[in-house]
């Protein structure tokens, strides 16, 4: 991909993910048996070709930090260039906490000032979608756009999630008229996807501005205020995406992935999808297994019954219990003769044999990290 | 740079002739093993989680997949600035280029890597072996009674030892007698092929080898009595615990099979013991609607529509409906067809078994092309290979590596027949 940087935005609070992100963001939040949701927009990156690409973080880190380490499931461990991460810090200036997004890509510009490449794509880390940016790229160079801004037909996302996302209405050429920021009821069915393509002295200068007018929402303070002033376009991505923003969504982008053609397009694609790895060894099954329409990770040793279930890494199954449409992380035990239903339990819990926990399919039931039921 | 107290040299150049077609193009510490591993990746973890980090490994033998499997050591945390993992191939020298006639004679020939390192004490590997050992504890034994050399020796049943080198010691485990392959054993404690010496020494006894010509050039057969003769302190550390060599179809398909016992002799799982191997970028395996899985191992990647019972599946394997796999292993990225049975059968990598297709099934027969290799119910098909649709193999059935539809001229392969590049 021609000369383009990258940025991660790993967002604000969002306590819409429940206990999932009481400790972690929801870039570090695991999805799909083994990934965590940052690791998609990562990937893409690395697999449109960008080497340099700053990670810019803000509510509980840690997870997302051990997460990356120094990038090199990413190829990202260059002498040159490479994974960087932002948290954020403490300045003469600065209060520490970053206020908003452009306001966190203000307080690194010294990233985007010491890179050289001509394009910069901002991209966020709390979606799952398998997307090569550089069609994107040609666009906006064709377009001579300033900001080229990823959309897609959003009629498969939630009523609801579409009042945050913002709605989007183009003329005929692509160029976007209206941009509604959390509109009450949407007109449109196009939305965006959180992604930008702009160029990287073009950003500095946009980002240096609103500083000084005290702006500090990429989205709200800049993109939506200067809709007729810039020359914004929309980039129409026809390929499946989900933010993982609320639990309702979260629950069904991870059931979505035992589609075939969902499972196909965005893990089994020429675009692989990178992530940490753990050096477990293949799945058990034993005499007893069931397994039904589930996907299973490395590590996993299964006596029980598994239904249309999502089994993060290393998880025990025990004789009798029975799991069905849950979501069940790293190094869980399930004890003998549990019986789980629209589940979702976090890494390193512990199921007592004999148990039942029933969730409802639009409200599953939540345990949190190391939890003992 | 700092010294080293201690490096390993793990001899990988076997070309294991007795696992037929699966060691046909690449060499036997390659070869896959337990559903995500090569068989060299037991022996690198155990360097790791043993402690020592620095490596050199010995190929002569199709090395190709080895090094890219090795690559700068990675996965086993062996890309160290001082040390780490070393590739040692046969190379030039300013008289003449030579192979690597023996084990003993390999490690000669890379005298001045193991000097480099200035290592104290060098233990000798090989890459042939699935087991879990601290060598750790081996290097305290050969340290704690002043040994010129130890060998590690393991147990075997008395009738099994003439094939074996036997190690006779006193009551201290001091080595007073080797015997290769006794008649009449004296006693069963069998070299595992794994010797600490020390360094110093060790290079003298290949020095004085080297210059011999009615000789080896093997540790077994000429080091070892040559160290015995001069009376050097030589102690046997007896290892407990699994240990095979997977050097036969049959072996290497059994020791396979007892990973999916509910209690497997050799523990994969073990969170202090690690076995590390490159991992593949694949996503989670995905059980179908119509899959079913009992008593097997699978790996990332695999989509399984079909049924398999007692079988290993290494990653990116595909097992359409219908199709029923039994006691098999099945390696990496391999395609089964639908409505297929396939029993009692090995399948090598990236090979495409078709739609329709009945394999391991009638009677035993011996095997036209190798009965010495081929001597089981097994049936081995090798890696690129196409089965096509409606083929039906008998048992002791070996199928050539890079076969296609038009090698076949029948659909029916019999009992102990084959189908071999070129024969």
């Amino acid at each position: 991909m021609k000369s383009t940087m990258g940025i991660i935005l790993t967002g604000g609070k969002n306590n819409r993910l429940k206990e999932l992100s009481f400790e972690r963001s929801i870039a570090a939040v695991p999805v799909g048996g083994k990934y965590r949701v940052i690791d998609f927009t990562l990937s893409n990156m690395v697999n449109s070709g960008i080497t340099n690409i700053g990670v810019i973080t803000q509510y509980n880190f840690r997870s997302l930090m051990d997460h990356l380490g120094s990038g090199k499931e990413w190829d990202l461990d260059r002498k040159n260039e490479g994974l960087f991460i932002f948290p954020p810090y403490l300045s003469e200036y600065g209060t520490g906490w970053y206020k908003g997004t452009a306001d966190a890509m203000y307080n690194n510009i010294t990233f985007l000032q010491r890179s050289d490449e001509e394009f910069v794509i901002i991209g966020q880390g709390y979606a799952i979608y398998n997307m090569d940016y550089e069609p994107m790229l040609e666009q906006h160079i064709q377009t001579g756009a300033d900001i080229t801004i990823a959309c897609r037909n959003m009629s498969d996302i939630p009523h609801e999630e579409l009042k945050l996302l913002g709605m989007i209405q183009t003329d005929e050429d692509g160029r976007i008229i209206d941009f509604m920021e959390k509109p009450l009821n949407p007109k449109s069915i196009l939305g965006p996807m959180g992604v930008y393509i702009t160029r990287r002295t073009f950003l500095i200068n946009l980002l240096q501005e609103s500083a000084a007018k005290g702006l500090t929402e990429f989205v709200h303070d800049i993109i939506v205020r200067q809709t007729n002033n810039l020359k914004i376009y929309a980039y129409i991505f026809n390929g499946y995406w989900r933010p993982l923003s609320n639990i309702q969504l979260y629950y069904r982008a991870n059931m979505e992935l035992l589609n075939p053609k969902v499972r196909q397009e965005l893990l089994m694609s020429r675009r692989k999808i990178y992530t940490k790895v753990k050096d477990e060894p293949p799945a058990k099954y034993n005499a007893e297994a069931v397994v039904r329409n589930s996907i299973v990770a490395d590590g996993c040793i299964i006596e029980g019954t598994v239904e249309n279930s999502v089994l993060f890494r290393g998880v025990r199954v025990m004789k009798g219990a029975v799991i069905k449409d849950s979501l069940i992380m790293q190094g869980t035990v399930v004890g003998q003769n549990v019986n789980l239903r629209y589940c979702i339990l976090d890494k390193g819990v512990t199921i007592s044999d004999g148990k039942t926990l029933i969730g409802d399919s639009e409200w599953p039931l939540i345990v949190g990290k190391n939890v003992r039921v | 740079m700092t010294r080293k107290e201690i490096v390993a040299l793990l001899l990988a150049g076997g070309q294991g002739s007795r696992l037929g077609v699966l060691t046909q193009n690449l060499a036997k510490p390659a070869v896959l093993f337990g559903g995500k591993y090569r068989i060299i990746d037991f022996t690198l973890s155990n360097c790791t989680n043993s402690g020592i980090d620095t490596v050199g490994v010995l190929t002569q033998y199709q090395p190709l997949k080895l090094n890219s499997h090795i690559g700068i050591g990675k996965p086993w945390d062996l890309d160290r600035i001082n040390g780490g993992v070393t590739i040692l191939a046969p190379y030039m020298k300013t008289e003449k280029g030579e192979w690597y006639s023996g084990t003993a004679d390999a490690v000669y020939q890379n005298i001045h890597y193991v000097d480099e390192m200035a290592a104290k004490y060098v233990i000798i590997l090989s890459g042939d072996h699935i087991y879990k050992m601290d060598y750790s504890k081996m290097l305290d034994f050969h340290k704690q009674n002043k040994a010129d050399a130890t060998i590690s020796v393991i147990d075997v049943p008395l009738n099994e030892a003439s094939r074996y080198g036997i190690m006779n010691t006193d009551e201290d485990g001091r080595i007073y007698e080797f015997e290769e392959k006794p008649e009449n054993p004296k006693s069963t404690l069998a070299s595992m092929g794994i010797y600490i010496f020390n360094w110093d020494l060790l290079k003298d006894y290949l020095i004085n080898d080297h210059q011999k010509s009615a000789t080896h050039h093997d540790f077994g057969k000429d080091i070892i009595p040559a160290m015995l003769a001069d009376n050097k302190k030589m102690y046997a550390y007896k290892f407990s615990g699994y240990w095979r060599d997977v050097g036969t179809i049959q072996a290497f398909y059994e020791s396979n099979m007892n990973l999916t016992e509910l209690i497997p002799d050799f523990n994969l799982f073990d969170p202090n013991w690690k076995i590390y191997s490159p991992n593949p970028i694949y996503p989670a395996h995905y059980i179908g609607d119509t899959g079913h899985v009992e008593k097997s191992i699978i790996a990332e990647g695999c989509m399984i529509y079909g049924t398999v019972r007692r079988s290993v599946i290494f990653p990116g394997v595909t097992i359409n409906a219908g199709t029923v796999i039994e006691d098999s292993i099945i390696m990496s990225d391999t395609l089964i067809g639908t409505n297929t049975e396939i029993y009692c059968t090995i399948i090598g990598e990236t090979s495409v078994i078709g739609n329709n297709v009945k394999c391991g099934i009638g009677e035993f027969a011996e095997n036209t092309y190798n009965p010495k290799v081929y001597n089981s119910n097994i049936n081995v098909i090798g890696s690129n290979t196409v089965i096509p649709n409606n083929t039906v193999l008998g048992k002791n059935v070996v199928i050539d590596n890079y076969i296609t539809p038009h090698d076949f001229e029948t659909n029916f392969i019999p009992s102990g027949g084959y189908v071999i590049k070129g024969a």
